[in-house]
This record gives structure tokens, sequence and C-alpha cells, in this order.
């Protein structure tokens, strides 16, 4: 389960990833964050940023508050 | 401040080739007639489009009647798709193939599979370039009436591993349709294939003329209704004037095509080095080496792609985007998803014979300061 949730439903991309580098150095080391967002560009998107910033992108899923996207902090 | 025009959009259409506007003005006074009919205006129209069709075989390295002109390389690619299927379909019902081809190949895909066939796509690396062994073992299932695979990536240029894709397809008995749009009169062309698409404005030809070749022993069956002209493999007079002037500016294209090869592949290099070193969190996509001569893709990071598109075409620059915000159907290009890059902030520069250093010289020094001007405005410096 994640430590937090980011509510990103309704923006398009970047915002969502915008604010997942925003938020990610403000939680601990080891911190999963799920990033909720609806634009088809963040199945993308998020992914190529966790790989971008040696982030670890953990999964992607669809669950009743739409799809979901889980990275943990890593450093 | 106003800034002169560079554009660097080819990959969707070259501007025309001067030979085309020479060869468009002389058709229009001479090629207006019906080829079919039997008439001195008509023979004298016969002549211009028979000698069209001799050009571009000669170019293509194919028997004249194995080519047809289209009315679009879209039409063609649906012709080549939607034709070799049903040529095929007491075979089997399955089309293989690549995650990376042109919508206009997926769209005829989408109309097989509701029509009850079956659409394998295999998949690409993180480069662009196809999962061979994934193809092999996708040609080789029972039921595959055709496979699909683009010469080279229209959105990121990395060239396709044909020649090894069409061994596997020749072991397993299916024919091969290469989308060559990027290809034709600008690199050599693959061999094996069974049919090929290209588009004339993609070359320095018209808009509105496609080519579909299809070799001689493949099974094709035209899937529009019934129509002489072409060899029958595609309905409704031909545009001739335009014919003629594709024609003419393949034939002058190709002479080129060495020469502005080894002009334009190390511009593509500049810009890729350039780019990585002087925008800082980019992504250059596609492989180094392995690509097309005039074709050049990467993402911003935090930016959008619309807005960069706009303030590029505010300081002059004419460039293509695979970016969600840019398409009519709000998706990221299928091209930058299947091969996981980052797809916003995406731009596409594509070289053309008009290009010139100094162009390419103009872009690289602005660009660094449109990118950081959006990332200052959307507050997201540092990040």
């Amino acid at each position: 389960m994640p430590d937090e949730v980011l509510d990103c439903r309704g923006q398009r991309c970047p915002l969502p990833v915008i604010a997942a580098a925003r938020r990610m150095p403000q939680v601990p080391i080891g911190t999963v964050v799920r990033v909720l967002a609806d634009d088809p560009a963040a199945a993308v998107d998020i992914p190529a940023w966790c790989r971008m910033r040696g982030q670890e992108f953990l999964t992607a899923i669809t669950g009743p508050e739409g799809p979901a996207y889980d990275i943990r902090r890593t450093h | 401040m106003s800034a002169s025009p560079v554009y660097l959009d080819a990959a969707t259409a070259a501007p025309a080739h001067p030979v085309a506007r020479q060869a468009l003005l002389a058709a229009l006074d001479d090629g207006w007639a019906d080829p079919g009919k039997l008439y001195t205006q008509a023979r004298r129209a016969r002549q211009l489009l028979d000698a069209a069709r001799e050009a571009t075989a000669q170019t293509l390295g194919v028997r004249a009647d194995e080519v047809s002109f289209t009315s679009s390389g879209t039409t063609a690619a649906h012709g080549a798709v939607l034709g070799a299927l049903a040529g095929r379909r007491r075979t089997g019902s399955t089309l293989v193939h690549s995650a990376i081809e042109h919508s206009a190949v997926l769209h005829a895909a989408e109309r097989h599979v509701a029509a009850g066939g079956t659409a394998i796509p295999v998949p690409v690396d993180r480069l662009g370039r196809l999962d061979l062994d994934a193809w092999s073992a996708a040609v080789r299932a029972p039921g595959v009436a055709l496979a699909a695979l683009i010469s080279a990536s229209h959105e990121v240029g990395t060239v396709q591993p044909v020649a090894e894709a069409a061994a596997a397809c020749a072991d397993a008995g299916v024919p091969l349709y290469v989308d060559a749009a990027q290809s034709v009169g600008r690199v050599p062309l693959p061999a094996g294939w069974s049919v090929l698409t290209a588009s004339a404005h993609k070359w320095g030809g018209p808009p509105g003329v496609g080519v579909l070749a299809v070799r001689k022993g493949t099974r094709w069956e035209s899937p529009w209704p019934a129509d002489e002209r072409e060899g029958g493999r595609t309905p409704g007079s031909v545009n001739l004037p335009a014919v003629v002037a594709a024609a003419a500016s393949l034939r002058a294209a190709a002479a080129d095509a060495a020469a502005e090869e080894a002009r334009l592949a190390p511009l593509v290099d500049r810009i890729r080095s350039r780019v990585a070193a002087e925008v800082p969190d980019v992504e250059v996509v596609g492989d180094p080496v392995l690509r097309l001569p005039h074709l050049v893709t990467f993402s911003c990071l935090y930016v959008d792609g619309e807005t960069l598109l706009h303030a590029l075409d505010r300081r002059g620059f004419a460039v293509s985007s695979g970016s969600s915000c840019t398409s009519s159907t709000l998706r990221p290009s299928h091209v930058l998803e299947a091969m996981g890059v980052l797809s916003h902030g995406n731009v596409r520069v594509s070289l053309h014979r008009e290009t010139t250093e100094a162009h390419v010289e103009r872009f690289l020094a602005e660009l660094p300061g449109i990118v950081a001007g959006l990332r200052a405005e959307a507050g997201v410096v540092g990040l």
C-alpha cells in the first residue's frame, strides 16, 4: 500500500509528472507515493520520469479511483 | 521581433522539389485528359502516365506493372493492408504488425479486427527497434495472412531490421508489407518485401499522390469496389499532373539521395548531441546510429508539447510533436508509448534539401532559451 496519495485526476500532462517531481523530494527515502492521474500520457511519462530521475517505478494499477502509479523514493 | 521561417517538418511534407513544380506545370498543359480514352489527347496523357510509372518502378527496383498510383500515402497503406489480407483470407485472418506502424496502417488493422480478423502488435525496444524474436514467433504462428513493418520510424527515425524480418516471413511463408514512406527517395530500400507503399509529399513531390507496389506472385485482392484503372488496385482517376510531378521529383530525389544523406546525417548528429548537451533534462530518442539521415526526436521534461510548438513557431521554426496535447485524440504518440520514452514536451525535427547548416545552427542557438523560458513560466526550474 502507498504511504500517501497524490491526486492529479483531471490534470493534463505534464502536470501529473510535475506534481510528482515536486512531492518526491519532500517525502522520506523509501516512501511510496501513489499518483492518481487519468491523462493517458501519464502511463508513459511517470515511468519515464522515474527512469530519468533514478526513482523506482513500482506499478501501474487501475482501481476504483482510476489509473494510479506507485513510485518509491530511492534517493 | 519577427523571425524568418525555418521549416523543419519534412517528415510530414517536404517542400516541393523544383523538378516537381516544373513537371506539374508542364503536365497541367499536357496531361489533363483521361488516359483511358481513345483519342489524341488521351494518348498523350497515357504516355505521361506510362512514363511516370516506368520511372517510379525503376527507382523502386520493380516492374512497371507492379506499381499503382493512389490518391495519397494513406490510401496506399490502407490498400496494401486490406488487399493483402483479402488475398490471403483462405490461409488465415491474422495481421502481424510492429507496434510503431503509421496510424494509416493501424487504422486499416482496426478495420480488419472490426470485421472479425486478428491483429498482433510486436513490441519494440527503448530505441524503437523491432523485437525480432517476438516478430519471428508471431509470423510463425498458424493463420498469419500478412506481416507489416515500417521501413524506418516516421516519428523517431529508427531504421527497422527489415531484411531479418523479411527472412522470418519467408521462412513462415507470410508476405511482408513495408511502409517505406520515410525511406523512398532518401535511403536505399530494403529487400524481401511483397507489398510496399510510399507517399510523394515526403520526397518533395506534390501532396495527394501515393504509391502502392505489389510484387508479382503476391496474393492481393482489391478491398475497394471494382475499377480497372491502376491495375485494378485503386479506384478512380489518378491526378495525372501530380503523378507526373511525383515521378519526376522521385527520380531527382533518388539521384541526390546519397549526397543528401551525407549532408543531412551530420546535421542530425549535431542536433542530437547539442540538444542533449545544451538543453537540461531532455531525452533524445531513437537509435543514435541505425536511423534515418534526416529525422531526430527529443522530449523536454516538464514542458507542454503544444506550448513548445507554439513558442518555436513564434520564432519561425516549424516542427512536429508526438505529445498528447498536440494530437486530435489527446493521446500520446503510440510510437513513444511503445518505446517507453517521455511523451510530453516532444519535438520531431526533420530536414530536407533546402535545410542549411545555418538553419540548424539557428534552431540550436534558440532552443535552449525557448525551453528555459517555458520552464520558468511554468515554475518547474530545478525540479
